[in-house]
């Protein structure tokens, strides 16, 4: 248990500090175009330099959520956390796309006391950010840093139930399914930010299997005005999907009101054609 | 092995130039499935489409584990890759008159009736006939044969695979 607090510190302290752009947070599932009238897929969630080695901190599994393509709330199974990783199984009973996301939110801010400024302690929320700012208090504020990590997967024909947007932080609206890829094929994404299209959102692709090549392969891509961006797949394989605004470092001196953060990742499979 | 061809261009010959309606015409199709010298051998599992540009493709054979418990067979069918994609994932399997159990190496012959069953009405254009075989623990490969309907009786087409397919013919005949 004490344990997997630490490692819950940790990857907290990651995704809201600096230090994140060092490190790649990813799930990676083990299928994503499935057949059958039922499937199970298993995956492997970490936090790591190279895609998709796992060399440095497990995802943590806690806040890890299933839609079914109905909508309804599924269920991760057999999760387990190891010293370089998680891993988790999803059994696919509908036919349809499922998303498994770990969503955040997190308040950043700070305020002034005394004639000091004091920084809101890490894990605070909307709900608890009153408590944690004491009496007497000026000059408070706030930013939410809203991070979303998710995957899809598909057993049978692909649905677009689950894409609806929640109206939160960075999120993909897909107008070529993600469970529909090809290499050879361009692919079209919509991206919004806190529902509305996020326009000039810098985009970053990587394809998976970095430790056996030289070059990164990373293409580094930006949104229109209508937040949509076409990417192509130079290869089949799996690639991590990368996009965050806001990244002023933790303990900065920047002036003016803290920024709007938030983060989104997802992989993606392309097949072969 | 080409036994099948003779035989093939046999019944075509016999049919000659003679005006048939499209609806009594067939279309035969044979697959090779090769004789691999592999040490864990299954047969593949093989789909049989029609392509035509701005219509739905359309299945007109499909082979796998159909006799499996729980349905488990299905769950390979999405490494039929192409033929998953437009057309099996939307498909309900199994399906009547479409699926059936995987086939032994050799020749494999099968014959579609216009205006009937899978194969059903063909209205006058392009085609694509396209054969896609994927094989657990092994490769896949896909071959395609364009073809213009109405066809004239008798016409051949013939493509040869070079991994997880052998030769692969169509040729209309009534």
């Amino acid at each position: 248990m004490h344990a997997k607090y630490l490692i819950a510190g940790a990857l907290a302290a990651l995704m809201v500090s600096g230090t994140a752009q060092a490190h790649r947070q990813w799930m990676l599932p083990s299928s994503t175009t499935l057949s059958g009238t039922e499937s199970w897929v298993t995956v492997d969630a970490a936090v790591s330099n190279d895609l998709f080695y796992f060399e440095h901190v497990p995802m943590r599994t806690d806040n890890i959520a299933v839609t079914q393509p109905d909508g309804s709330p599924g269920k991760i199974e057999n999760a387990a956390t190891g010293k370089y990783r998680s891993t988790f199984d999803v059994h696919l009973t509908q036919a349809g796309t499922y998303r498994i996301a770990s969503v955040s939110t997190a308040v950043m801010g700070s305020y002034t006391l005394n004639g000091e400024v004091k920084r809101l302690p890490r894990g605070i929320t909307k709900d608890n950010m009153a408590a944690a700012i004491p009496a007497g208090a000026t000059n408070v504020q706030t930013s939410e840093a809203t991070n979303r990590n998710e995957i899809f997967l598909t057993l049978g024909a692909p649905t677009t139930t689950i894409f609806k947007p929640t109206g939160v932080g960075i999120e993909m609206v897909p107008v070529t399914h993600p469970n529909d890829l090809v290499s050879g094929e361009s692919a079209t994404f919509q991206f919004l930010l806190d529902g509305k299209p996020a326009d000039g959102l810098k985009i970053t692709v990587i394809p998976g299997g970095i430790r056996y090549r030289d070059a990164l392969g990373q293409q580094d891509l930006v949104t229109d005005k209508d937040g949509k961006l076409s990417i192509n797949w130079p290869q089949p394989g799996m690639f991590w999907l990368n996009a965050s605004i806001g990244g002023r470092r933790e303990g900065s001196e920047d002036a003016g009101p803290p920024q709007r953060r938030a983060s989104y990742v997802t992989t993606l499979e392309v097949l072969a054609p | 092995m080409h036994h099948g061809y003779k035989l093939i261009l046999g019944s075509g010959a016999a049919l000659g130039a003679a005006t048939i309606p499209a609806s009594a015409q067939t279309l035969n199709v044979s697959v090779t499935i090769p004789r691999l010298p592999v040490a864990e051998y299954h047969r593949p599992y093989v789909a049989i489409w029609l392509e035509k540009e701005g219509s739905s493709p359309r299945t007109l054979s499909v082979w796998y584990d159909v006799d499996k418990a729980k349905g488990e067979g299905a769950k390979w069918l999405r490494d039929i890759r192409q033929w998953w994609r437009v057309s099996g994932r939307s498909m309900t399997l199994p399906a009547d008159g479409i699926t059936g159990a995987t086939r032994a190496p050799g020749e494999q012959k099968v014959a579609f009736t216009a205006g009937k069953g899978p194969l059903g009405r063909l209205t006058p254009g392009n085609y694509t006939l396209v054969v896609e075989a994927a094989r657990e623990v092994g490769g896949r490969e896909l071959l395609r044969l364009p073809f213009s309907w109405p066809a004239k009786p008798g016409a051949t087409l013939r493509a040869k695979g070079s991994t997880e397919l052998g030769a692969v013919s169509l040729s209309v005949g009534k």
